[in-house]
């Protein structure tokens, strides 16, 4: 079980458990806003952006290539930037804060 | 304003059901009623050829919206209720059941549905299936499953075909895709593109047949014999029809809306009727880049249009104007295509020097129209920019490899426009 804590760009807290599962489909069951999600989780579409916490970034790791090359398409990226999509949720997530990108 | 008011949604698939949470988003007090004939919560469509097929998820685990967050944004979820007609001077919905549902508001999100071909023999072929819905995936799963042999002939080489065609192979079973055209993906990319694919599958262990016109399809015993006119034929415990799709414009067109190679709307997503909005695949639209009416069949159309229609109806002021974008996922492939290819008059390949991945740039004399990027993010999203800007490329530089991918590097110095 991990505790994962999404600040909106509207600076709305919430926190959600998950054991399973990718961190973008946690936040679409929960609607949580500005996690869109559109293609499914396939990393197609970017719309599920978010930034760590950079004291947590050890936690999610880095944005792999693809994850990289798609976040060139949003002004808002910058070296904490993750499509959560991509980030699975495990024990090592407890506690990760991510900022929904605007 | 809007609190006395009904928005109601005729179809809750992607573009509706983007639609309704757009709708609430964007200030709308009054009621939202979505109705969809499917029994399901709504779900992603995409992957239903793709992950989902070669997965044993329940549709469950991919839907677009969990249950409780229609509950929270108030919005009602009417399923496997179908709508019979709409009454425009009365503003009123005629379901089948029998009852009315009033709205100030309508929103036609309808889609469109597999296009059966007038193939002989196809309505008493066994285990013949189109592949749209989650109920149509699950026949697919069942037939696979307590079939022996699991041939599967696949009419039709378009994304749908060749998708469920990568998939069943992955679960086993002896594929065949039979194209009526020369090539596959004739009708969306250039030669280059089908070639790939057509090795990709070959390479696979899945036979593409081109060429060939499937004109009957004889059963016995709940074996099918898939027969062309060039006297070929195929034997098949399971045959997948993929040979595209028909617009569900009908609602609209017996209440006396605008049909023009689909529902026509205007920039805000408006149909001929004021008070009655379209999105979504059913539409036809106008690409202010593209400057031509077109229809689009995408999860990108779906969710864009939702968006302007949302705020249109909420009073903001909006014009739909997005560049067209899709996916396609086949084997360790992934395909990522952005603008509209229709109308170039020459390809550039940027090859990357690694197995599996380039990219195909379709350019009308100096404009770059559209790009297909195989396992190429970064094609993907120079290509992007460039189609956005308008920008000129340096073609040199584009088809050399060892200059860096970055938007900077390509620019021609010649600047047109």
């Amino acid at each position: 079980m991990a505790k994962i804590i999404f600040i909106t760009s509207d600076s709305e807290k919430i926190e959600l458990e998950a054991t399973s599962g990718s961190v973008m489909e946690l936040a679409v069951q929960n609607g949580v806003q500005g996690i869109d999600g559109d293609c499914g989780g396939v990393c197609s579409c970017a719309t599920c952006h978010v930034h760590v916490a950079p004291e947590h970034f050890a936690k999610t790791g880095p944005a792999s290539e693809i994850e990289q090359d798609m976040l060139e398409l949003d002004d808002d990226a910058n070296e904490y930037s993750r499509l959560c999509c991509q980030i699975e949720v495990s024990e090592q997530l407890d506690g990760v804060v991510l900022h929904v990108a605007k | 304003m809007s609190e006395n008011q009904t928005c109601v949604v005729v179809g809750a698939s992607h573009a509706g059901v983007n639609f309704a949470f757009a709708l609430r988003k964007a200030g709308w007090q009054g009621s939202i009623k979505l109705f969809d004939a499917d029994p399901s919560l709504p779900y992603h469509r995409p992957p239903l050829s793709k992950a989902y097929l070669t997965s044993a998820d329940a549709i469950d685990k991919n839907l677009l919206k969990a249950a409780e967050t229609y509950q929270k944004d108030d919005i009602g979820l009417n399923l496997g209720v179908k709508v019979g007609s709409i009454e425009r001077t009365a503003q009123v919905l005629q379901l089948e059941n029998g009852e009315q549902v009033a709205f100030d508001k309508l929103v036609i999100a309808t889609g469109a549905r597999p296009f059966i071909p007038p193939i002989e023999g196809l309505d008493s072929a066994s285990n013949l299936y189109p592949l749209r819905t989650a109920q149509d995936v699950e026949n697919i799963r069942q037939a696979f499953a307590h079939s022996a042999q699991k041939r599967v002939v696949i009419i039709g080489g378009g994304y749908i075909g060749l998708e469920t065609a990568a998939s069943l192979k992955k679960l086993g079973g002896e594929v065949t895709v039979l194209e009526r055209e020369q090539r596959i993906l004739a009708r969306v990319t250039a030669p280059y593109m089908s070639d790939y694919f057509q090795r990709l599958h070959a390479d696979n262990g899945v036979t593409v047949a081109t060429s060939k016109n499937v004109v009957r399809i004889e059963t016995t015993d709940g074996e099918n014999s898939v027969q062309c006119d060039d006297g070929t034929h195929y034997p098949a415990d399971i045959i997948i029809v993929g040979v595209g799709i028909r617009v569900n414009t009908e609602l609209a067109a017996q209440a006396g809306i605008e049909i023009d190679n689909g529902i026509k709307v205007n920039a805000q997503a408006q149909t001929s009727d004021e008070n009655i909005y379209a999105i979504g695949d059913c539409t036809y639209h106008y690409n202010p880049h593209y400057q031509r009416f077109i229809r689009l069949e995408s999860v990108q159309n779906a969710v864009d249009q939702a968006k302007v229609a949302a705020a249109s109806i909420c009073g903001q002021e909006v014009e739909y104007d997005t560049l067209p974008w899709f996916w396609s996922d086949q084997y360790d492939v992934k395909l990522q295509m952005v603008g509209l290819s229709q109308g170039y008059t020459d390809i550039l390949v940027r090859d990357e020097n690694e197995p599996n991945k380039f990219s195909v740039w379709y350019f009308k004399g100096d404009e770059l129209l559209a790009v297909d990027a195989v396992n190429n993010a970064k094609a993907y999203v120079v290509a992007t920019k460039f189609i956005k800007s308008g920008e000129q490329i340096d073609k040199a530089k584009l088809v050399d490899a060892s200059v860096e991918f970055k938007p900077a590097n390509l620019l021609s110095r010649v600047q047109v426009r």
